[in-house]
């Protein structure tokens, strides 16, 4: 350390900052697709990069999951030492922005046509007054069904258009004697359901104006005490051991035909892709009912931080590699999601993806793209997690009735806001 | 680092006595210098930082640390969900649950341990064997327990299916999904991990006890219960005083049995005040509730443990 400040000193200045002002070839990247699919997914960028001349350097995070990467992003901030990017989720982005932390990629943004091409909704998380902060990497949309094909087949299922159907179909997978609803009870598995339940019963326009706009007449409106009533229904067609189930195990009982559906965000595919079922003949994906033209969306984001000036030519480089057509095809193939930008060609994906691909460039058109409140793209976390208590609280009994869940709603918002 | 050096130079130098040689000096101040480190951490990680949470609870920190004060508005909230018990409020079914847990635990543990202390202690054969087979739970981490644990009581899985499996199809174990019982899984959980520990402090209690008093009150006739009861269980008043500490403060800090045994229960109903601490802190962004509830739990250890360091800083002076 001495030697080196005497050395330092000695050179001078003017050389010390020539040195200084090298480009850093390097990506320091935080996040936590570190098993399976997604990290083979991964690797295409970190090709993409390498080839370059980029090295990629992944920040450890002890203990892997999201939680702990955040806790150590934190960390990481608050010493001053940002990353070059991290995967980030909905409002942490925004967060982190307002707190100033962020970088600035409009410059690259313009030039490759960021903002025709990613959706206007998701620009509302990657965009920071007037700066492109982040770069979307997927879109996942939660208003899924995931159906057992032998099992539909068997009991002579249809596709169900209607909350009503939906009922009917899950009565015969219980006269027939599977399990009808494969559900796990976590609070965020339960909440996402419920966000397709809202939709489906109160329509586009009223999940907009209770989910994402916080509205509180239409929270505590009749049509929001119906859709507790309806999801009051469906848990009645679940197994009495769902309490607590991780979502994979759930899937896993759709796909080993012990269940007859499972209502899960696009990820679920992931899982039928590694148990090597095709879309269609072994398994269906279906809209949730009644949300057909409509896509509850969450996504998965590489928050760029305002690092220094020798880093920015690696950060453009991740940013633009990211948002590149052949990557979002690829990496999306694999994950299960669909590409953040809606021009990417659909040729390498299955039939459940090109759907999603449509779903989501008719919804942005038509205005029916919103976030998912459950996966924290309707409203802040304090917000998102005091709606999953509630929602949660009700389908395991601590709550009673939708009168009084509703009135929950409201109250747990509001202290969260 | 700077820290540290500062620390060493606080050390009082009184040492410096005229003619004695360098050597000498130094060789009393090495217990300083050695422990100076050591302290200075302590003062700064745990006492520090104490005081940054008690101040943090003050402000409006969300998502990150803010420094302006705005009043005991987290507090305020802390002591509304305090009482709102129908539908409990996550910090309602914290708090119950601790006072649930904490009782049982501490109490279950005490009595398992000193009973199967009591029989270990009847100069049996094989005790050297059955000692660290009690013993051996506490060397799990509670993670690990916890897994178990959950595996064990889970319906589809462990106890319920198997006995299903042998024919016994009435029977029915499924408080681990239960809202209502889900808390008692957490104990039983604890218990087993604790509970040999808590025996190992009573069997080296029982084996200090002077066997002299004990022959002399069987010559004078005492039952077996009655030895215990009046003579060997006073005698292990200190034994019990330190298991008691060694629970409370286990039974406080067990974040990681209930998430990993319940991941938080149905409906969030197995939390403890440490799991909405960490929740409310680092998941929900609200850092100044997170911390306020932290520093109730700190205040509710401390009425413990103040008492506990009383009593035994009166004794000393004897």
């Amino acid at each position: 350390m001495l030697r080196k400040l005497l050395i330092g000193t000695a050179l001078g200045s003017g050389l010390a900052f020539a040195a200084h002002a090298q480009d850093v070839k390097e990506v320091e990247m935080l996040h936590w697709w570190t098993s399976g699919g997604e990290a083979a997914a991964l690797n295409v960028l970190k090709e993409d990069l390498a080839k370059q001349g980029f090295a990629w350097k992944d920040v450890p995070v002890a203990g892997g999951g999201g939680d702990a990467a955040m806790t150590a992003l934190k960390a990481m901030v608050a010493a001053g030492n940002y990353p070059t990017a991290s995967q980030m989720l909905g409002y942490t982005v925004l967060d982190y922005a307002a707190a100033g932390v962020m970088g600035d990629l409009t410059e690259a943004a313009v030039k490759e046509g960021w903002d025709k091409s990613v959706p206007a909704a998701l620009q509302k998380f990657s965009v920071y007054d007037g700066k492109w902060v982040a770069a979307p990497v997927n879109v996942h949309s939660v208003n899924w069904l995931w159906i057992n094909k032998a099992v539909m087949d068997k009991i002579g299922g249809t596709e169900p258009k209607t909350f009503d159907e939906f009922i009917a179909l899950l009565d015969k997978a219980k006269a027939a004697g599977v399990i009808p609803l494969a559900l796990g009870g976590q609070n965020w598995q339960e909440a996402t359901m419920f966000d397709s339940v809202v939709l489906s019963t109160g329509g586009p326009e009223f999940y907009k104006k209770a989910f994402n706009d916080l509205d509180e007449e239409q929270l505590k409106s009749d049509t929001m005490k119906k859709s507790f009533d309806n999801l009051a229904k469906l848990v009645t067609y679940v197994d009495p051991n769902f309490s607590g189930r991780d979502w994979n195990l759930a899937t896993a009982m759709v796909i080993k035909g012990d269940a007859l559906v499972q209502v899960m965000g696009d990820w679920a595919k992931g899982e039928f892709n590694a148990a090597k079922k095709t879309p269609g003949t072994d398994f269906l994906c279906y809209r949730f009912p009644g949300t057909d033209g409509s896509v509850v969306y969450n996504s998965d984001m590489f928050g760029m931080f305002d690092v220094p000036e020798e880093r920015k030519a690696a950060q453009v480089a991740l940013a633009t590699a990211t948002l590149s057509k052949s990557f979002q095809s690829a990496f999306n193939v694999v994950k299960g999601s669909v590409p953040a930008r809606t021009d990417v060609p659909d040729t390498d994906f299955d039939a459940c993806g090109k759907k999603g691909i449509a779903d989501l460039k008719a919804a942005n058109e038509g205005g029916t793209l919103f976030g998912s409140l459950a996966q924290g793209y309707g409203a802040p976390p304090a917000v998102a997690n005091a709606y999953k208590d509630v929602v949660s609280k009700f389908v395991h009994g601590q709550i009673k009735t939708s009168d009084e869940a509703v009135t929950q709603l409201v109250n747990a918002i509001e202290d969260a806001k | 680092m700077t820290t540290v050096t500062t620390q060493i130079k606080l050390t009082p130098e009184h040492s410096a006595r005229p003619g004695a040689s360098m050597r000498s000096r130094l060789q009393d101040a090495l217990p300083k210098i050695v422990l100076a480190p050591s302290f200075a951490i302590t003062i700064v990680f745990v006492y520090g930082f104490i005081l940054w949470t008690v101040y943090l609870s003050f402000t409006n920190s969300k998502t990150f640390p803010s420094y302006a004060l705005t009043g005991p508005r987290a507090y305020q909230r802390l002591w509304r969900w305090t009482f709102e018990s129908d539908p409990p409020s996550s910090w309602y079914t914290s708090i119950t649950n601790m006072g649930i847990f904490g009782f049982l635990y501490i109490f279950i543990c005490l009595a398992l341990g000193l009973f199967l202390a009591i029989l270990l202690d009847q100069k049996i054969r094989g005790e050297g064997v059955l000692r660290p087979i009690y013993l051996y739970p506490m060397a799990l981490s509670f993670i690990v327990t916890g897994v178990a644990w959950k595996w064990f009581l889970d319906p589809g899985l462990g106890l319920e299916q198997t006995l299903h499996q042998w024919g016994w199809t009435s029977f029915h174990f499924d408080w681990i999904k239960n809202k209502d019982f889900v808390i008692y899984t957490v104990v039983i959980a604890g218990v087993w991990q604790a509970s040999g520990f808590i025996m190992a402090m009573f069997l080296a209690g029982l084996r200090g006890i002077d066997g002299e008093i004990m022959k002399a009150a069987q010559i004078d006739g005492a039952t077996t219960f009655q030895l215990y009861r009046r003579i060997v269980i006073p005698l292990l008043r200190p034994v019990f005083l330190s298991a008691f500490i060694v629970l409370a403060h286990l039974a406080i800090k067990s974040y990681d049995l209930v998430v990993a045994l319940t991941s938080g229960g149905p409906g969030g109903s197995a939390w403890l005040p440490s799991n909405f601490m960490y929740e409310y802190t680092f998941k929900r962004n609200e850092m100044a509730v997170g911390s306020a509830s932290a520093v109730i739990m700190l205040m509710t250890i401390t009425a413990i443990i103040v008492p506990y360091l009383y009593s035994e800083l009166r004794e000393k002076p004897r």
